[in-house]
């Protein structure tokens, strides 16, 4: 098995890619080749990652596995420096599987314009620049990844999107491009201010930003700060967010939401916060202030909207806000749950927008005082929304509660030198936002599946859960459950490299 | 004193000049069908003088000729490799357009080989007189190409315009030069280096390097000195906007790097705040005004000044910090990712109004659904030009933004700031066109398609530029690697 150890991280990333070649070589008018060959990648590709699993090492968590190390862009100092360590590795394999879900969603559904062939080429091209995202150990390569999901996600919302898409895809694209452009800038500071000069995330991480002076630390930090932070999307640079994630197909919604926020704060938790450790500390608190700002406003704006999609939108913007708050406390617990968080988000936002998906399928709106009844017409898939509103609010014994509740946890004590008392008003304000959430999920979920089927709908016939919606959602629903009465699943794979990370960044700061 | 003809480093000028010879003297014998027989001449002697390029980079040894007036290095070989290769894929992209028009064509090989002998020339001159015969041997040949379309008002226009600007260009460029030779008293770059060194320089000197590079500023379309380009770009038969705004655009940024590297480099007071200005104002009024554009080939002349900012970026800070060999690797390696990526844009274009006899961009609309591998790479090369990775154009901005870094001076990173701002505003239109592509209905459109198939040749020239834009977006190494053996210091 050696082989798989130094060509399983390369294997993750790249059958996606390959699998697209063959994608765009079947002709278009083969859709069940086409279907079948990319559910095979995507199987395929979750098989090495379940593979990955198997063979990591659970006693080195802290260690970056499976890695490879090849020369690259020698010029530039850059090398293919690959790996996945315990961070990264929950947020990869939630990353295959997900995919897998989308590609099996879309089976016999596709968006309009009905061309599975780009639709499915796309999904693929997107699922390399995320697992390459979760895996790149240069910072070179970690932007083109990073990057790579750009123009996928871009052509999914244009070209299958709702009706005000060509707005939404190209806000997106800006935004997005504005933030990544900065963040080179300032890999390119670091490269330089390093000594010896590197790209590899290891080693600028060994070094910690010692010999770069304070001001100027905090300014690359600010650099990274923006890209990594309209990617997540922090109030208030996540006003693209709404826009996309209501024109964007289904399967868009689902992948954007469940994982390409991730690839922000990933890159604060794999990036911004070992190589900068002493500018993450003084930025600390303000980064935990715009997120219980986005706590705050991201609950409040569920409560205003009246389109289903919009309103699990913005639930986003104030969940990724409790992540970044346990990313802020720079602690082993908080950013241990905001991983933790990062996956359950995943599944359960995941779930959500699918769930609205299918809502709008069958009744061509979703606008929720059209709504009503759902469970009258469509029990199970009644059921399952209020499931997911009960995960996604943070119900104790579902995984949505160990993202949230060990975050907050964490704000009451935040690492040693950042103001005690900050953190503990954010802790309070986000533990309004819970209420608050409790409040819009609940509210959703009452006013779209009690009560009576509204006239409009009352002679329609309505589907209840089809079978690859069956399919697709299992595996979301069952680690939904799984992770909350078991979160030690996660939590044993991350707390070693966690711990790691914030031995390193305690030392740094001294 | 008597010179000595290196006749191996001078093969692929030999090479190419007898092609030129043969391709004008065979347009006589041919009758009007065979015609086309021509482009195939050119195109063989075009591939011919690639042979001794490589034959001489296996070889390695800098040559010099005529007393240090012409040199055939690592630096020079790379450049005619450029633009040999050019050269091939503006033939694949001319045949069919100037066999199927009511064209001369012997003449348009003969007038286009003969603009590239000048480049290939200038890729070596290292003497103000031979740098000066060589833009002119690039320049006076396009003339008459813009023109070629002679019974369009729009062409002659454009290549009236084009003449106009170029002379005066010139003539200011002349100026500056004799001043630089009367104040040196050489022409040789080396021995002007070594007067530029000198601590008492009289302000003269300055006054003539400014004249010197207005001259180039022109040549190259920098702001404020591009007027004639988007109407030369429109009104020129579409094959030669893609030679003018790749090919003899990269002539001039030759000769530019030749001036400032061989000669100029010890007087950056001189220097460095013009190519400051220029780049400043050629991104951000290049970008600006492409904005704008409803015409596709418009937008893309200024794309193609906005791009010229970008390469001019790295050359302004070049001698502040250690910036010295990175901003030359930058000005290289740009030079050939920007090459790919315009000529495939153009490549597309020309495919485009096959169908469409149309250049405007809104009969771009639904072409993916019309012509969807046309519209994949037109895709694939507006991205390229925007900067977005994995295709080649990321790694073009990127070691511009290095040595910007290396210059690390406040004014080298006011630069870079303007030219992230820069990059992101590109966006929207670059972005704009692929929108009308995929997003909307061919209906929109507003023209009639006729089918039409793409020709051999051009499919070619696409699938050639396709590949570089993506192999090396992912390996680029290829290209930074040229970019390294070309440094001469």
């Amino acid at each position: 098995m050696d082989w798989f150890d130094s060509w399983g991280v390369t294997l993750a990333v790249f059958l996606p890619a390959a699998g697209m070649v063959v994608v765009l070589a079947i002709p278009k008018a083969q859709e069940r080749a086409l279907k079948l060959t990319t559910l095979a990648t995507t199987l395929a590709t979750l098989a090495v990652g379940v593979g990955m699993l198997a063979r990591f090492d659970y006693d080195r968590t802290g260690a970056l596995q499976f890695q490879v190390n090849k020369s690259w862009i020698d010029v530039i100092h850059s090398r293919y420096h690959m790996g996945v360590d315990g961070i990264s590795l929950p947020l990869l394999l939630m990353t295959m599987l997900i995919t897998v879900g989308c590609v099996i969603y879309t089976w016999d559904h596709f968006p309009d314009p009905r061309t599975p062939k780009a639709f499915l080429a796309l999904i693929l091209l997107l699922e390399t620049g995320m697992n390459g995202t979760f895996c790149a150990e240069d910072l070179i390569l970690f932007f083109i990844f990073f990057e790579l999901v750009l123009l996928p996600m871009f052509f999914m919302i244009g070209v299958w999107g709702g009706p005000n898409r060509e707005y939404a895809s190209i806000k997106f694209f800006l935004f997005t491009l504005f933030g990544s452009a900065l963040m080179l800038l300032s890999f390119l500071a670091l490269f330089f201010l390093s000594d010896p000069q590197t790209f590899d995330i290891p080693r600028l991480a060994a070094q910690g930003g010692v010999g770069i002076v304070a001001s100027t630390q905090n300014l690359i930090f600010v650099g990274m700060f923006l890209g990594f932070a309209i990617k997540v999307p922090m109030f208030p640079f996540h006003t693209w967010l709404p826009d996309a994630h209501t024109e964007a197909p289904t399967v868009g919604s689902v992948l954007l939401a469940a994982v390409l926020l991730k690839l922000g704060s990933y890159g604060f938790i794999r990036i911004a916060l070992p190589i900068l450790p002493q500018a993450a500390h003084d930025w600390a608190p303000w980064i935990g202030l715009l997120a219980v700002i986005g706590i705050i406003y991201g609950a409040l704006c569920c409560l205003a909207q009246r389109d289903m999609k919009r309103l699990i939108a913005f639930s986003s913007v104030a969940h990724m806000g409790f992540i970044m708050l346990g990313i802020a406390t720079l602690t082993n617990f908080g950013i241990n749950a905001a991983i933790f968080g990062m996956v359950a988000h995943g599944l359960i936002t995941g779930m959500l927008f699918f769930l609205a998906g299918s809502v709008q399928e069958r009744y061509e709106t979703r606008e929720i005082s059209r709504l009503g009844g759902l469970l009258d017409q469509a029990p199970r898939l009644g059921w399952i929304l209020g499931f997911c509103a009960m995960a996604s609010l943070g119900l104790p014994g579902l995984a949505g509660f160990w993202g949230e509740f060990p975050a907050m946890l964490s704000a009451y004590n935040p690492a040693a030198g950042i103001s005690q008392v900050t953190f503990r008003v954010y802790l309070v304000v986000a533990a309004i936002g819970t209420v608050l959430a409790a409040g819009y999920l609940l509210w959703m979920f009452q006013r779209v599946a009690f009560g009576k089927v509204k006239t409009e709908f009352a002679h329609a016939h309505v589907h209840d859960v089809h079978w690859p919606e069956w399919i697709a959602w299992t595996p979301l629903l069952i680690g939904i459950v799984v992770l909350g009465i078991y979160p030690n699943l996660i939590f044993r794979i991350t707390d070693g490299a966690v711990t790691n990370l914030a031995h390193g960044m305690a030392r740094a700061i001294g | 004193m008597n010179p000595v003809f290196d006749y191996h480093a001078l093969a692929p000028e030999i090479i190419l000049t007898a092609t030129i010879v043969v391709v004008l003297v065979a347009d006589f014998f041919f009758r009007d069908r065979e015609r086309f027989q021509t482009s195939r001449l050119a195109t063989i002697g075009v591939l011919a003088a690639l042979v001794p390029i490589l034959t001489l980079a296996a070889d390695g040894t800098t040559r010099t000729m005529f007393g240090g007036a012409y040199v055939v290095d690592d630096y020079a070989l790379a450049l005619k490799g450029f633009f040999l290769l050019v050269a091939y894929i503006t033939l694949l992209v001319s045949v069919d357009y100037i066999g199927e028009g009511d064209y001369y064509q012997g003449e348009y090989y003969f007038l286009l080989l003969s603009s590239v002998l000048g480049m290939v020339v200038m890729a070596s001159a290292r003497d103000l007189i031979t740098i000066f015969v060589a833009l002119e041997l690039i320049s006076v040949p396009t003339y008459v190409l813009a023109g070629w379309r002679k019974h369009d008002t729009k062409s002659n226009e454009a290549a009236i315009k084009y003449y106009l600007f170029g002379v005066l260009s010139s003539a200011v460029m002349l100026y500056g030069m004799s001043f630089i030779f009367g104040l040196s008293g050489s022409t040789l770059l080396s021995k002007i280096g070594a007067y530029a060194s000198r601590p008492d320089l009289p302000p003269l000197f300055a006054v003539a390097i400014f004249l010197t590079l207005v001259g180039f500023a022109f040549k190259i379309s920098a702001v404020p000195f591009h007027f004639w380009a988007p109407d030369t770009y429109e009104g020129a038969p579409t094959p030669v906007t893609a030679f003018l705004s790749v090919a003899s655009k990269a002539g001039g940024f030759v000769a530019i790097l030749s001036l400032i590297y061989f000669g100029f480099f010890g007087t950056q007071q001189a220097w460095q705040p013009v190519l400051w200005a220029l780049a400043a104002a050629s991104m951000t009024l290049g970008n600006l005004t492409a904005l704008r554009q409803t015409n596709i080939v418009r937008m893309l002349a200024y794309s193609s000044i906005a791009q010229g900012g970008f390469i001019l970026a790295p050359l302004a800070v070049a001698a502040d910090g250690h910036a010295a060999r990175s901003a030359f690797e930058a000005v290289v390696i740009y030079l050939l990712i920007y090459g790919a990526m315009n000529l495939g844009a153009f490549a597309v274009v020309i495919a485009v109004a096959r169908r469409t006899r149309s250049g405007e961009i809104s009969s771009y609309s639904g072409l993916g659904q019309t012509a969807p591998v046309l519209a994949l790479l037109m895709s694939a090369f507006l991205f390229a030009l925007a900067g977005i990775p994995p295709l080649a154009g990321w790694f073009a901005k990127f070691v511009m933004f290095r040595a910007i870094f290396d210059a690390g001076t406040p004014s080298a990173y006011t630069l870079g700031v303007v030219a992230a701002v820069n990059s992101v505003i590109a966006l929207f239109y670059y972005a704009g066109v692929a929108r009308r592509m995929w997003f909307r209905d061919p209906s929109e459109s507003g023209v009639e398609t006729v089918p039409a198939r793409t020709p051999p040749a051009l499919g070619i020239a696409l699938g050639l530029s396709a590949a570089v834009v993506v192999v090396i977006g992912i390996y680029p190494q290829l290209f930074a690697r040229i970019g390294e053996v070309a440094f001469p210091g």
